[in-house]
């Protein structure tokens, strides 16, 4: 049988992994860019048995994914420049309470109401940084409606894997734009559930490190009665504040994520192998940095792109190695340079990165890019 | 024979952090009693909270119990009931954390009229911050952050709750101990989101700054206010001032809101 190919926005297509992947509880607040990831979940949801609640703020959203996905259900949410924001208090409380989720953030021009229609990729500071204390970030950057829909697929796994949310973050022009999609047959995606614990109701832990990094996940109404506080905690869950315990806790949870850099980094080399200028591009901007490439390399110009899919974990190792063999670096991104000074701090000096930075809400065009590689060729 | 406290508390997590003359502790008691008479399978019971002295209450309680953030309980609460709304949903906090922060969130949930149990603990003050004013502070009452005396006028909670779409709202104070249990089992039994006010004292962040000398004090004033909703009704205006009204104040039957979503999931799933 044919494969199911349909016409369709980015928004939407997130809104549909995320039903690939499972997930049965959606709670939101409506912003735009981002609003037709709710109004497909609110359609689709109840179809197969699952929740969809509009809430009455981006925090009580959070809040209720949260609530939600500790009852064992896979749950997301779908928001937009200042309401992830509004909503950092709670990933962060997801992040110490390690809560799989997933929020979906369709980025538009900040900081505060910005500009509200237009395209932006300056959140992935925020992605990282937006909640207070020390935590793991997993954000996840594509550029195509097929990949959003992959990879938010993808976040569930890491999500339900890692015990942590994870952020889908596609930029406007990404999360708004209508491309071809071939829908993946159920079982041709790897979707990976939570490990559930094994040992008897009264025996169980919730942080308990002899299962790992990792520890299983019961669910509330189960068999098993557990405590969950977004206080510093021991393994039963109760809040401490013994030093010893609070440190070794803390650097657990960034280690769940920061040791499996591998499993979780993801990023496409195109025509890197022998380039001079390698462009360093996301999102939306990456399509045009594509075409600039091609362009430069009709012209003899040895360009290369490097697409990152993740932006957290951020593939340093792979940069500093590629900058031990090129001239220059282009970095094009719609912020004023987030993404080119997390290279620069990766790269060690050995090689000029130069920036190109829009917030006018206007797309980075492949001309301004093959312009930046003549000049620094 | 005495009641056996210990089969809903975890061991080990006593003794409680409250301080001695706290009615924290009595409504405690009055939850697992009520829990008890109901008898509410602990697998199947959720007690949430959010920050504050009461929201420590949960940790306390062999249950699926979720200490959140500041103000968000209901939120949390809301996600829990809706993903199952077979489970028992209980909310425990403080005027602080309810009225204030968490304002939004607590009018929200009267709206949707989503079948949990909302009790209130409203002493007048924020305890665990060390004794900041709250919505709930009596206008000219002493408190750290109003040391000329309270210029904000104060919520009623029962009021505020009728207002924003509860379908129960019930009053009780820390004084009145075993009408704490009945107002309890009332509210949970009720089919609807069921708020229980209930009236208790901080004696040392409020009491020390408003002249109760003591606890028997600050305890004698619940008692002296307390008027129930029965015996007000043959009262005159002039004996009910400065009364409280105790009981339950408010019941009425409207749509719950996980059993209307029941229908919606029919719905979609027949036009599938």
């Amino acid at each position: 049988m044919a494969k199911k190919v349909a016409f369709m926005q980015g928004n939407e297509a997130a809104a549909h992994g995320a039903l690939y992947a499972g997930c049965k509880f959606f709670a939101g607040y409506p912003i735009t860019p981002s609003t037709e990831v709710a109004e497909v979940m609110s359609v689709e949801l109840p179809k197969v048995g699952g929740k969809f609640i509009q809430m009455e703020d981006e925090i009580g959203a959070m809040a209720a994914v949260i609530g939600g996905a500790l009852t064992g259900q896979k749950a997301l949410t779908a928001t937009s420049g200042p309401g992830l924001s509004l909503k950092q208090e709670n990933i962060g409380y997801a992040c110490i309470t390690e809560v799989p989720c997933v929020i979906v953030n369709v980025m538009r021009g900040g900081p505060s109401t910005g500009m509200p229609t237009g395209p932006s990729q300056s959140d992935v500071m925020c992605a990282k940084w937006g909640t207070h204390g020390d935590h793991p970030a997993i954000c996840l950057v594509p550029a195509s409606v097929q990949e959003l829909f992959e990879e938010t697929v993808r976040a569930f796994n890491l999500a339900e894997k890692y015990r942590t949310p994870v952020m889908v973050m596609p930029d406007e022009i990404v999360g708004h734009m209508r491309e071809r999609i071939v829908f993946p047959e159920p079982g041709e995606l790897e979707v990976i559930d939570r490990a559930k614990p094994t040992v008897p109701p009264e025996q169980y832990k919730p942080y308990d490190t002899q299962f790992g990094d990792v520890p299983p996940l019961a669910s509330f109404g189960s068999d098993y009665r557990f405590h969950v506080t977004g206080l510093n905690k021991m393994a039963d869950g109760f809040p401490t504040t013994k030093a010893a315990v609070v440190q070794a806790e803390e650097e657990r949870q960034v280690r769940k994520v920061e040791a499996n850099r591998a499993d979780i980094m993801k990023w496409e080399e195109y025509m890197v192998d022998d380039a001079e200028v390698v462009v360093i591009a996301f999102g939306s901007t990456s399509r045009s940095a594509r075409f600039a490439v091609n362009e430069a390399r009709k012209q003899g110009i040895k360009a290369g792109l490097f697409r990152l899919i993740t932006f957290w974990p951020f593939p340093e190792e792979r940069l500093l190695e590629i900058s031990k063999k090129v001239k220059a670096f282009i970095t094009p991104e719609m912020n004023l340079g987030m993404c080119t000074g997390v290279v620069k701090g990766c790269i060690e000096g050995n090689a000029p990165v130069h920036g190109i930075f829009r917030v006018d809400g206007e797309p980075i065009n492949p001309n301004e890019i093959l312009s930046k590689m003549k000049e620094v060729k | 024979m005495a009641f056996d406290y210990d089969k809903y508390i975890r061991p080990g997590k006593l003794p409680h952090i409250w301080c001695p003359g706290c009615g924290h502790g009595i409504v405690m008691k009055g939850l697992i009693r009520a829990i008890d008479a109901l008898s509410l399978e602990k697998n199947n019971t959720a007690i949430v909270s959010g920050i504050g002295c009461a929201s420590r209450l949960p940790g306390y309680m062999d249950c699926c119990t979720l200490h959140t953030a500041h103000g968000r309980a209901a939120a949390f609460a809301t996600g829990v009931k809706m993903a199952r709304p077979e489970m028992n949903v209980i909310l425990v906090g403080g005027d602080g954390d309810g009225t204030a922060i968490g304002g939004n969130h607590f009018i929200h949930a009267c709206r949707r009229n989503i079948d949990m149990t909302y009790i209130i603990m409203n002493n007048n003050i924020y305890g665990m911050t060390g004794g900041q004013f709250s919505p709930c502070t009596p206008t000219g009452a002493k408190a750290s952050t109003t040391p000329y005396g309270n210029p904000d006028p104060a919520f009623d909670v029962a009021k505020l709750a009728i207002g924003a779409g509860a379908t129960f709202v019930a009053r009780g104070t820390a004084y009145h101990a075993t009408q704490i249990d009945k107002l309890i089992v009332e509210a949970i039994q009720h089919k609807g989101f069921s708020v229980v006010e209930i009236l208790d004292d901080c004696p040392t962040t409020y009491g020390r700054r408003n002249k109760y000398r003591s606890v028997i004090e600050m305890m004698n004033r619940l008692k002296e206010v307390a008027v129930p909703v029965k015996a007000a009704e043959k009262m005159t205006p002039e004996q009910l001032e400065g009364k409280i009204l105790t009981g339950v104040l408010h019941k009425i039957e409207k749509p719950e809101y996980t059993a209307e979503y029941a229908k919606v999931i029919e719905r979609a799933q027949a036009a599938k």
